[in-house]
């Protein structure tokens, strides 16, 4: 099975994030590290690879030249080799873009299964699997908590407002994961030096066959107007619990007319 | 006047808030026309202003969310709408993604405003940051965050229109097996609630967890949880509020045992107003808090309960 998990490289969200002055997210100060919910998409398909030993993993990543960080400590977890998109003129490219580039390396690569996060720590639009799905032709089986490959079968168990549901589909497709799935490894000291041998290949948009002013800035269908901080919450009133501590908490729900 | 299509969110027949906040937002930009899937409380839509229901038959709902998007996309080139709004739930941003990949137009999510000329406000970043943005060229296709607005009702003719759509094959690809409902009791859904009272690694078990339930019940809100406790098994994953949870945005929330990592901040920073009980002074909670609790939750939570009581 031909198994590729897309990776992204975003600001820390632990840390504090910003937009520049061209309104896109500033990266070039962040410290940048993978998408948390995709170190939970590269460890199923590791799984997927060792419970199925004629499997390959490839990271797929678009973005700049510093995400060949994310990608080499992605490739440390355990994947073959990694692909890398990479083009001046992907700067300022939009989730509909992305799609696009992302549709076209894949379309090279050719997977049975599509692994990924089921949102972006800066993002967080959840939009992804389904656009790709959109321009694939595949099936894509979000959100999952539990995935199940049986030959060409896929059965995903994914949370739902009501409950649950249990959804299928043949590959090749798409499956995104929620970080309930599984608990990714750490990488090891051999893991680690072994990524530093493995092939990444760089893909421009020409090898892709995409003219730039398709993405980017020039074909970008959503554009950033303005933006500003939002001001900081300021502390209200802080009371220590002298016995009456609950009390005193309901007294300002009243005033608030919550009670 | 231009249609504005509200694709309506609902849970069994129960028309959700969003909606009525989405039939709201869409006046600014031209006459609502509510989109249903299956049934639910038509007279409801009326109420909020949709002047149209195209309510879409078929075998759409053993599916995933592929023929939605196809019976969507159809009904925008027969109606030609200034805009499309769906909420801002898994299932309305897959719709929303699918449907601009088909339309080849731009999509914003997470929505909190929308004006008239069609330019959207997005909270980001945890809170931190507030971005303008909006569509280029085509219509705006948004999703609209739940909370976001008080909806105001209006009456409008809710004029019935079935739309036929035929599944393709592509539509099928993700098929539904099951659908298993899990036991919810009275609350209200964590997304859509007035009031919110989460608990975190600060409760200890989850057996302690009641002590967060009886507030909720008691204040008519829903229970949520934070990383730390539904990672640790006190609670549903399902109730997480956070990063890689819930982002809830409710009148009041109230953080019991939750020390306030960035994790937890970024699904109830735009909260109305936040209450805080935790034992540690300097927990980051209370940075956020309007009004804040330092002591032991067994004892805070059952007073607090308990006053409750004795003023209803």
């Amino acid at each position: 099975m031909k198994i590729v998990v897309l990776v992204k490289q975003v600001p820390d969200s632990g840390a504090e994030r910003t937009l520049t002055g061209d309104n896109t997210v500033e990266r070039a100060s962040a410290n940048n590290v993978i998408n948390e919910m995709d170190e939970y998409a590269i460890e199923e398909a590791l799984r997927l690879q060792e419970a199925n030993g004629d499997s390959t993993v490839t990271v797929l990543t678009m973005g700049p030249e510093r995400a060949s960080e994310s990608i080499r400590k992605a490739l440390s977890m355990g994947p073959d080799g990694a692909v890398h998109v990479l083009d001046p003129a992907l700067a300022g490219t939009d989730a509909m873009g992305t799609s696009k580039v992302l549709a076209e390396a894949l379309k090279r690569l050719q997977p049975d299964l599509v692994l990924c996060g089921s949102e972006s720590t800066d993002a967080r639009g959840q939009v992804m699997p389904h656009m790709l799905a959109e321009r694939l032709g595949m099936a894509a089986l979000t959100g999952a908590r539990k995935l199940t490959v049986d030959g060409a079968r896929l059965t995903v168990e994914r949370q739902t407002e009501e409950g649950y549901e249990v959804v299928t589909a043949a590959t090749p497709a798409i499956v995104s994961v929620w970080d309930t799935i599984n608990e990714p490894r750490y990488p090891s000291f051999k893991g680690i030096m072994a990524a530093k041998k493995k092939p990444v290949e760089t893909l421009s948009l020409a090898d892709l066959g995409i003219s730039p002013e398709q993405v980017g800035w020039a074909g970008a269908l959503t554009s950033v107007v303005s933006h500003s901080k939002r001001p900081p919450r300021s502390a209200g009133v802080k009371v220590a619990d002298e016995g009456d501590g609950g009390t005193k908490l309901v007294e300002f729900l009243a005033t608030e007319k919550f009670v | 006047m231009a249609e504005v299509l509200v694709v309506v969110e609902a849970s069994g027949e129960g028309v959700k808030k969003v909606t009525f906040e989405m039939l709201t937002m869409a006046r600014a930009l031209g006459s609502p026309s509510a989109v249903v899937f299956g049934d639910v409380d038509i007279a409801k839509l009326g109420e909020y202003g949709a002047e149209k229901v195209y309510q879409v038959g078929g075998e759409i709902n053993g599916y995933l969310v592929a023929p939605k998007a196809g019976a969507l996309a159809q009904l925008v080139k027969d109606v030609q709408p200034a805009a499309v709004l769906l909420g801002s739930t898994q299932e309305g941003k897959e719709i929303a993604g699918r449907l601009a990949v088909k339309l080849d137009n731009g999509v914003l999510t997470d929505v909190s405003a929308l004006e008239a000329d069609g330019t959207t406000t997005q909270v980001v970043f945890a809170g931190s940051t507030i971005v303008k943005s909006a569509v280029k060229g085509g219509i705006p296709i948004v999703t609209v965050r739940p909370n976001s607005m008080t909806p105001s009702p209006q009456a409008a003719a809710a004029a019935v229109t079935p739309v036929a759509y035929e599944l393709t094959d592509a539509d099928k690809l993700a098929e539904v097996v099951e659908r298993v409902a899990e036991a919810k009791g009275a609350r209200p859904e964590l997304t859509e609630a007035s009031v919110v009272v989460s608990g975190g690694r600060g409760l200890g078990s989850a057996e302690n967890f009641k002590l967060v339930e009886e507030l909720a019940d008691l204040l008519g809100g829903a229970v949520g949880a934070s990383r730390a406790a539904t990672d640790s098994g006190f609670y549903p994953h399902a109730f997480q509020v956070g990063q890689t949870g819930k982002t809830v945005s409710p009148q009041l929330y109230i953080a019991v045992g939750i020390s306030g990592a960035i994790q937890h901040r970024a699904g109830m920073q735009t909260s109305k107003t936040i209450v805080a009980v935790n034992k540690d002074p300097e927990a980051p909670i209370f940075e956020l808090a309007d009004f804040g609790v330092v002591g032991d939750l067994n004892q805070v939570m059952p007073q607090a309960a308990e006053e409750i009581r004795k003023r209803k």
